[in-house]
C-alpha cells in the first residue's frame, strides 16, 4: 500500500464530500420488504448505515443477503418500505434518475464481474467514461486507483491473466473509481483462498480508514466479519435477528442463527476432555468461562487465587481481539475435591466473566 | 480447360464474392440491430416489452420459414423497386440479404445472450445507461461469438447464392449447374467445388483468426 497514493485519494475524497459530522446516515432503510412470489426475501428490515462505518451484514445462503444489498443501489426494488441514499427517497425513482444515485455507490461482487473484453485500466474506467470524464482525466484518475490497489504493471492486462486477488484488487479499484459516498460489497471475499481473503480485506479496512469511506458488506462468513466491520447485522430468513457492534455480538451473541454461526470461530471442549467429562464428580472440574472487554483485560488467574486460594489450570481455548477488544472463551479445570472452595471460585468467576458454567468433572489426569 | 472457360469461372467466382459479401454485410448491419432489440426487450431485458419482442420475433420467424428459392421468386417486386431490375447479381442481392438477416439476427440473438448478467449488473451498478451497456457491455462482450456467428452466416451465403441463379445472378453455384450438371463437363464441376471448398475454408479461418484474436476471456501463450 502507497501512503502517497492514499494521501491524493484522501484529499481528493475530502474534496469531493464535506466532512459529515459523525452520526451522519448514509443509508437508511425503513421497514423494507422484497418477496419472490410467496416466499419473503426480505421481510420489514430497517437499518442505517452511519458515515465512516463498515456494517457487515451476515447470513446464511437464502437469507436475503443479496436481495438486500441490491435494494440500497436500486438494482432491486422493495415491494415496500422506504430507502433513503443520503436523504434522497430512492424507490420512487425511475431507471433514469436513479442513474446518479448509483454513480455516487460503488459496488464490489464475488465473481468480480469484469469486463473481459477491456484491460484492466479500461475496466477502472469505465465508471469515468459513464460520468463522461474526459480521456485525460480518466487516466490520471486510473492511475492513482491502480497504485492504490497496488497494480500499477498489471494496466495493459486483461482479467483472464490475473489471479483472483488481483481481479478482486481490480474490482474494488473499479469500484472506488467515481469517488463513492458508499462501497457495496457483496460476498466479495468468497471466491477467494484465506490468504488472499485476509489480504482483501486488510485493503477494505485501509480504505476505510485511511479515505473514511463507509462500506456496507455482506458475506456469510463470520471471519470476514471479525476482520473488517465495526458493526454486525444478522439477518435470518429475511428478518434482522441480531445487531450490534462486532466485539459485543461476538462476546455475547444472543440469537440462535447468531450462536451457531458463530461455533467455528469459538473455541469447543476438546472431544478427548468432553468423553470423559462426569456429570456429577471427579478430581477436577471443567469450566467453560466468556470474557470480554475489560474483564478480560484484568489479571484474572492472579485475582482467583488471591481471593480463593485454588490454583487454576488452562485446558483449552484462549484471547481473541476483535475491533480491538478482547472477546474469549477459556476453559479451566480447577480441583473439585474441596467443594467449598469450588464453590467460592465459581462464584468469583460469576462476579468477574460473562458467562460461567460448570461443564462437568474429570478424574486422573485432565 | 479452354480459356473461355478459365474466363467463366473468374467471373463467376466475383459474382459469388459480390454477392456473398454486400448480402452479408447488409445482414450484419441490419441483423445485429434486430438482436439487440430482441434481446433489450425480451421479459427481464433493459427495456422491456413483450409486444415489440414477440412481434418482431414472429417477422423472424416467418421470413426464416420461407424457403430461400421461393423468396427469391417472392421477392422479385420487392427487388424491381430497389434495384430497378429482378435480374442479375446486384438484384440477389435484395433477397439474399433478407433472407440472411432475420438468419444472423438470431445467431447474434444468441451470442447476445451468452454475455454474463453479472456484467450487466455491475454497469447497471454504475449508473450506465441502457445505451452506455450496449456499447461498452453488450456488444464488446459478445464480440468474439458475433464473428464467429457472422462467419456461420457468410459461409450459408455463399451456398445459398447458388440458387440465385434462378434470377439469372450467375456465380459458381449457377455454373456448376449449367455446365457442370446440366451439359456433363465434370471437370467444370470439380472445378466449381474446389474453389468453393478454397472459398468457405478461407472464409471459415479468417473468421477463426480474427475471433481468437478477439477473445480475451482465456490466457493466450
Amino acid at each position: 500500500m502507497n501512503t502517497q497514493a492514499i494521501n491524493i485519494l484522501a484529499h481528493a475524497v475530502a474534496q469531493a464530500q464535506p466532512k459529515a459530522a459523525s452520526g451522519d446516515i448514509v443509508v437508511k432503510l425503513t421497514d423494507v420488504r422484497r418477496s419472490f412470489g410467496e416466499t419473503p426475501a426480505i421481510d420489514s428490515v430497517s437499518l442505517s448505515v452511519m458515515r465512516g462505518e463498515i456494517l457487515g451484514i451476515i447470513g446464511r445462503s437464502g437469507a436475503g443477503k443479496s436481495t438486500l444489498i441490491r435494494c440500497l443501489n436500486g438494482l432491486e426494488r422493495p415491494d415496500s418500505g422506504s430507502v433513503q441514499v443520503e436523504g434522497v427517497e430512492i424507490t420512487a425513482l425511475d431507471e433514469r434518475r436513479l442513474q446518479p444515485v448509483r454513480r455516487r455507490i460503488g459496488m464490489v461482487f464475488q465473481h468480480f464481474n469484469l469486463l473481459s473484453a477491456k484491460t484492466v485500466e479500461d475496466n477502472i474506467a469505465l465508471p469515468l467514461k459513464i460520468e463522461g470524464q474526459s480521456r485525460a482525466q480518466r487516466r490520471k484518475r486510473v492511475a492513482e486507483l491502480l497504485e492504490l490497489v497496488g497494480l500499477s504493471d498489471k494496466a495493459k492486462n486483461y482479467p483472464a491473466q490475473l489471479s483472483g486477488g488481483q481481479k478482486q484488487r481490480v474490482g474494488i479499484a473499479r469500484a472506488l473509481a467515481a469517488k463513492p459516498s458508499l462501497l457495496l460489497s457483496d460476498e466479495a471475499t468468497s471466491a477467494l483462498d484465506p490468504e488472499t481473503t485476509r489480504a482483501i480485506l486488510a485493503l477494505l479496512k485501509d480504505i476505510n480508514r485511511q479515505l473514511g469511506l463507509t462500506i456496507l458488506l455482506i458475506t456469510h462468513e463470520m471471519e470476514v466479519i471479525r476482520r473488517v466491520a465495526d458493526r454486525v447485522i444478522v439477518l435470518d430468513r429475511g428478518r434482522i435477528v441480531e445487531e450490534g457492534p462486532v466485539w459485543q455480538v461476538f462476546a455475547n451473541p444472543a440469537a440462535d442463527t447468531t450462536k451457531s454461526m458463530l461455533q467455528v470461530l469459538i473455541p469447543e471442549l476438546p472431544p478427548v476432555l468432553r468423553e470423559r467429562l462426569d456429570p456429577a464428580t471427579g478430581d477436577d472440574a471443567v469450566v467453560r468461562v466468556r470474557l470480554s472487554g475489560d474483564a478480560a483485560r484484568r489479571p484474572f488467574f492472579a485475582g482467583l487465587a488471591e481471593a480463593t486460594g485454588i490454583g487454576v489450570r488452562l485446558l483449552h481455548g484462549g484471547i481473541d481481539t476483535v475491533q480491538d477488544e478482547p472477546v474469549g472463551t477459556l476453559f479451566l479445570g480447577l480441583p473439585a475435591r474441596d467443594r467449598a472452595a469450588l464453590e467460592k471460585a465459581v462464584q468469583y468467576l460469576n462476579a468477574n466473566a460473562d458467562h460461567v458454567e460448570v461443564l462437568g468433572y474429570v478424574s486422573g489426569d485432565a | 480447360m479452354s480459356q473461355a472457360m478459365l474466363d467463366l469461372l473468374w467471373r463467376s467466382f466475383w459474382e459469388t464474392i459480390i454477392m456473398t459479401g454486400f448480402s452479408g454485410l447488409i445482414s450484419l448491419v441490419a441483423g445485429l440491430p434486430l438482436a439487440l432489440i430482441l434481446i433489450l426487450t425480451d421479459r427481464g431485458g433493459l427495456a422491456e416489452n413483450l409486444w415489440i419482442n414477440r412481434s418482431l420475433g414472429a417477422v423472424i420467424n416467418g421470413f426464416r420459414s420461407v424457403p430461400f428459392i421461393i423468396l427469391l421468386v417472392a421477392l422479385i417486386p420487392v427487388t424491381r423497386f430497389i434495384v430497378g431490375t429482378s435480374l442479375g447479381t446486384w438484384a440477389s442481392i435484395v433477397p439474399l440479404s433478407i433472407a440472411a438477416t432475420p438468419y444472423y439476427a438470431r445467431i447474434a440473438e444468441v451470442s447476445l445472450r451468452e454475455v454474463d448478467r453479472g456484467l450487466i449488473e455491475a454497469a447497471r451498478s454504475m449508473g450506465a445507461t441502457r445505451w452506455t451497456i450496449v456499447r461498452e457491455v453488450l456488444v464488446p462482450e459478445a464480440l468474439p461469438s458475433l464473428v464467429a456467428g457472422f462467419t456461420v452466416t457468410l459461409v450459408t451465403l455463399v451456398g445459398a447464392s447458388a440458387m440465385a441463379g434462378a434470377i439469372g445472378a450467375g456465380g459458381l453455384g449457377d455454373l456448376a449447374i449449367r455446365y457442370g450438371y446440366q451439359r456433363f463437363q465434370t471437370e467444370i464441376m470439380l472445378a466449381v467445388v474446389a474453389i468453393l471448398i478454397v472459398l468457405v475454408s478461407g472464409v471459415q479461418w479468417i473468421g477463426d483468426r480474427l475471433v481468437e484474436r478477439l477473445d480475451h476471456r482465456i490466457v493466450k501463450r
